[in-house]
């Protein structure tokens, strides 16, 4: 007995910190989700000329809370013919191993549960890639034929996209050195320049495997709802389909976030060596008051008392996010002793602001495609991947590698690295055209070929 | 104290599900259980603070491996899995193996408990920031000292991969 | 294990490798079957090796409730068998009947009776095209295209007060006088439809997945296309230039200028364009037909009791969705002897498993879609 209390004691001790954070994500990642859901349909609204929810709250801004009540007290459903333990085993592995990719993610310098682990972004990929199983297994145990060919299709889909996924990956840590997230970000604040704009091509191939890989519009075959019911999905419900929810948009932002993290600069701002864009550093607060000016103007508009309350409520909140972004920033204006003092605040606010923006615009950009593109078939999903992603990204690791070879001959640094990644990348393109081109005369129509190839 | 007390539960935990692995009737609940030995494992690396071997671990055997696996195992028509004889004429070779393998693991154990100053190995928990990165270094020792079976390795793997391609051109 | 015969061992493998085929039941409660049509379709993978269409989910016996009724009383029911073109098959009904009793409906009539047609054939294209566009995965055009059809429905309610099952015409011609601003209705949705509908054109037409997911695509060839009886859309995308406005004029069409919209290959893009320059062609025969409404009366002299004299008839239209006949016979009676319908989904839905053989599931989908059917029609 003593022996257990110190042993936990021993662990708690030693791992309270991550433990505690991991509690927090756990705790708020749900209502993150739910918000996120709630902007998807807003936006989703916007583009197809209609307002979205607007019932429940202003602007339908509690809707996701009522959406998460009402999944939690709703029947749950197992069929009779499931296979009862995978059944319930499928949504807690997906929704895990989401959660536990998010331990590997850094929003700012300092704000990582798991601190300075050396395989970073190899973490985060391999981990969440264990989602696959809750799918397949999910879609096995219901004992149906649309879950069972939705889970066969995500798995096939996954696997392809993953290998493009990962060269992608590999094309911009040869810039970074390094698998560490933070110090992968350091290494874009050292060169001044993203990633992303090094190399453009592996961030265009990351863009859309990331989105094939979290089966998201237009490659959201494993869960065509107008082919297959609801994929893998179809016999979950309630609260188990909740999980499932849960684990497709965690998995949305930890994509988000690797790409960010990679290519997009993580939570460095715009620029973030040219000093005369310094005055990018008040954008935030600007920003936050803006939206914050915007919702005191709302508050007359709005029907019902409580519901003006509710609006003047969400002012104040992005009045005091706007204070907290503003602080850093502004300190140092009237006490210039001060500078030292904020400015690990100052990169970890501005940073966590950063960081959270362009994990937003990310996002952003993945429900743009799926509200405006059709939805791929498998086998053209299939083909665009192997005999296009494919060789395209290995293409351009060995491209790329040469280019940093001949960079490093010339003695080029950050924005000179340019003269010979941006040739590399359109050359890398216009190989894998080239093969594409190739492939698609030697082998006419392979569509109404045989079935075989349709899981590739 | 907790490094034992991990390790411990790891190592439970992975034999556990080896051997659910070969007892199951049903291939997905086999598989399941392959998986959860293969994570016990990489938690193992974990613990030894062998970050790159974990990952490798996890993306390979599990994300990589089992997926296909668990993929060939979805087309299978598991009524007829099930009522098949379980334990199939390997039973017996299977045995002898593995009590060779047992007899094996108990010499070393034994052998070491003898010598004096050892006795079964114990982990001590390293430092983290005492050891070099992890990664930098599997990949320096991979492509210094052990290039040459690592290339080997690739040319291997090379000749599967073209095999592969080659009997599936000739069904097609 | 030794027991084994050989021929069970090989049976077992066969099995074991999933070689069997997969037969799967899409619908009648399947999101993209549009209504409860029942698909049972034949799998290899995710091919389709063999599709039976199996309907009659939606069998409401329109047929027969004909022969209980009298002329006018059925005329309603028109409406219930393709609900999203009510006001075209009121027309076709109206007209049949019309030709049995050997009167003909005033030129006004005629001309009212023609625009409304028209816009209800843009109403039910636009609702095919969103829901089309849907199955096929883009979820937008759906509400693009239903925020057009409203505009639509808010004329039809205006003249009739009834927005989906309109009963808008009546045998002889029409109850209700065309309401004052019916013409600059008309005319503003005809104009702002024009370059609504390069909207969507935009969002599909060029596209590279929509290409993909519709060209080559259920391709049903002109021989075959007629010799399954298909028409409307589903005719002309296969090359064949057959409309019954032009072929055998009836209503007002004789005194506008259209184009028939053909395709070439007979595949689901080549269906696709043709019901979208459709829709420019109504747009245009509205715009004419708005130009110069002939005044008069809207009733020709018929009987408040109708008593056609014996005989049969058969008159069809060009519905959206293809040739829309009904054959009448008439004993001299208050009602019908027979109504027999011809319904163009019906007989469209004949070529689904020509077209989906050796298709993917997903592009069964995209099949349903392109032939347009209402089940309402189908089973009446």
């Amino acid at each position: 007995m003593q022996a257990v209390t110190q042993v936990t004691t021993e662990f708690v001790k030693q791992y309270w910190a991550p433990l505690l954070c991991g509690f927090a994500i756990v705790a708020i990642l749900p209502l993150i989700v739910g918000y996120v859901v709630l902007v998807e349909r807003k936006i989703m609204a916007d583009m197809q000329a209609r307002l979205g929810p607007m019932r429940v709250g202003p602007h339908g801004l509690l809707q996701p809370i009522a959406d998460a009540v009402k999944l939690l007290i709703k029947e749950d459903i197992i069929p009779e013919d499931a296979d009862k333990l995978v059944f319930w085993l499928a949504p807690v592995l997906s929704v895990g191993a989401a959660l536990l990719a998010m331990a590997g993610l850094a929003i700012g310098p300092a704000f990582q549960i798991a601190k300075d682990i050396n395989i970073g972004i190899l973490f985060v990929v391999g981990v969440s890639a264990l989602g696959i199983f809750g799918i397949v297994l999910g879609g096995w145990a219901s004992n149906s034929h649309y879950s069972l060919i939705g889970a066969l299709r995500s798995s096939a889909q996954l696997v392809s996209y993953e290998t493009a996924a990962g060269m992608a990956l590999v094309s911009g840590l040869l810039f970074a050195g390094t698998l560490n997230v933070t110090s992968i970000v350091q290494a874009q604040y050292d060169q001044g320049i993203w990633f992303g704009l090094l190399a453009p091509v592996a961030f265009f191939t990351y863009l859309v495997a990331s989105i094939a890989e979290t089966n998201r519009a237009p490659f959201d075959l494993p869960e065509a709802e107008s082919e297959l019911v609801a994929g893998y999905m179809t016999e979950f419900s309630g609260f188990r389909w909740s999980l499932y929810f849960l684990a497709e948009y965690t998995n949305m932002i930890v994509v988000a976030s690797v790409a960010t993290t990679l290519f997009l600069g993580g939570w460095l701002r715009p620029f973030p060596r040219t000093h005369w864009l310094d005055f990018l550093d008040f954008l935030p607060m600007v920003l936050m008051t803006g939206i914050g000016i915007y919702g005191l103007l709302r508050v007359p508009k709005q029907p019902a008392r409580v519901q003006q309350l509710f609006m003047l409520a969400v002012a104040g909140m992005c009045f005091a996010a706007a204070f907290v972004l503003a602080a850093p920033v502004l300190i140092p204006f009237f006490k210039s002793s001060l500078i030292a003092a904020v400015k690990p605040y100052h990169d970890g606010i501005l940073g966590g602001f950063w960081f959270i923006f362009k994990v937003s615009l990310y996002i952003y950009f993945f429900m743009w495609l799926r509200f405006t593109l059709p939805r791929y078939r498998f086998d053209q999903l299939m083909r665009l991947g192997w005999h296009f992603l494919i060789p395209l990204s290995i293409i351009n690791v060995l491209v790329i590698g040469v280019a940093m070879i001949l960079g490093s001959h010339f003695h080029l640094e950050g924005w000179q690295l340019l003269l010979t990644t941006i040739p590399a990348s359109v050359l890398a393109l216009i190989i894998a055209l080239f093969i594409l081109n190739a492939e698609q005369k030697s082998e006419p129509q392979r569509a109404s070929g045989d079935a075989s190839d349709t899981y590739a | 104290m907790l490094d034992q007390v991990i390790f411990y539960l790891f190592s439970a935990v992975a034999v556990a599900g080896a051997i659910l692995t070969v007892t199951r009737r049903n291939v997905v609940h086999s598989a399941i259980f392959l998986i959860t030995a293969l994570l016990a494992t990489a938690g193992i690396f974990l613990q030894l603070r062998a970050e790159f071997l974990f990952i490798v671990q996890i993306i390979l055997y599990v994300g990589g491996i089992m997926v296909l696996f668990v993929f060939v195992i979805m087309l299978v028509n598991l009524d007829v899995a099930v009522r098949q004889l379980r334990f199939a004429r390997q039973k017996w070779v299977a045995l002898l193996i593995s009590l060779a393998l047992a007899a094996q693991v108990g010499l070393m154990l034994w052998s070491t408990g003898k010598m004096p100053g050892q006795g079964v190995p114990v982990l001590s928990a390293v430092p983290a920031d005492k050891l070099p990165p992890n990664s930098e270094e599997v990949a320096k020792s991979l492509f210094s000292s052990y290039l040459l079976p690592f290339e080997i390795a690739s040319v291997l793997l090379l000749v599967a991969m073209i095999g592969a391609v080659v009997m599936a051109k000739r069904r097609a | 294990m030794a027991t084994d015969t050989t021929k069970d061992a090989r049976e077992k493998q066969k099995t074991l490798l999933g070689a069997d085929e997969l037969v799967l039941n899409m619908g009648p409660q399947h999101p993209s079957t549009h209504g409860v049509l029942r698909v049972k379709l034949k799998l290899d993978g995710e091919r389709v090796i063999g599709s039976e269409c199996m309907i009659g989910y939606l069998h409401r016996g329109v047929e027969k409730i004909a022969e209980h009724r009298t002329y006018q009383q059925f005329a309603p029911y028109v409406d219930r068998m393709d609900y999203v073109a009510a006001v075209s098959n009121g027309l076709g009904y109206c007209e049949a009947i019309e030709k049995l009793l050997m009167v003909e409906a005033p030129p006004r009539a005629k001309v009212i009776r023609t625009i409304l047609t028209e816009l209800q054939r843009i109403a039910s294209h636009l609702l095919w095209l969103g829901t089309h566009a849907l199955d096929i995965g883009a979820l937008t055009p759906l509400f693009y295209c239903f925020r057009e059809r409203e505009e639509i429905l808010k004329i039809f309610e205006k003249y009739c007060g009834a927005r989906l099952t309109t009963h808008a015409f009546r045998i002889g011609g029409l109850q209700y006088e065309a309401y004052d601003t019916l013409e600059k209705d008309v005319e503003r949705f005809c104009k702002a439809f024009e370059s609504r509908i390069t909207d969507y054109e935009e969002l599909l037409t060029q596209n590279r997945i929509w290409l993909g997911r519709t060209k080559g695509v259920g391709i049903l060839k002109a021989a075959e296309a007629i010799a399954l009886g298909a028409t409307g859309p589903v005719l002309r995308a296969s090359g064949v230039k057959w409309d019954i406005r032009k072929a055998m004029p009836y209503a007002a069409y004789d005194q506008y200028k259209f184009e028939i919209p053909v395709g070439t290959t007979g595949d689901t893009y080549d269906r696709y364009l043709v019901r979208m320059e459709e829709m420019r062609q109504s747009r245009l025969i509205c715009l004419q037909a708005i130009e110069n409404i002939p005044s008069g009366p809207i009733m020709a002299k018929v009987g408040k009791v109708l008593k056609p004299p014996p005989g049969e008839v058969y008159h069809a239209i060009e519905a959206p969705k293809g040739e829309l006949g009904y054959y009448v016979i008439s004993d001299g009676t208050v009602q019908p002897y027979r109504v027999r319908i011809r319904p163009p989904s019906f007989v469209n839905l004949q070529a689904f498993d020509k077209m989906a053989r050796g298709h993917l599931v997903a592009d069964v989908v995209a099949i349903i879609g392109t032939l347009d059917i209402v089940l309402g029609e189908v089973d009446r």
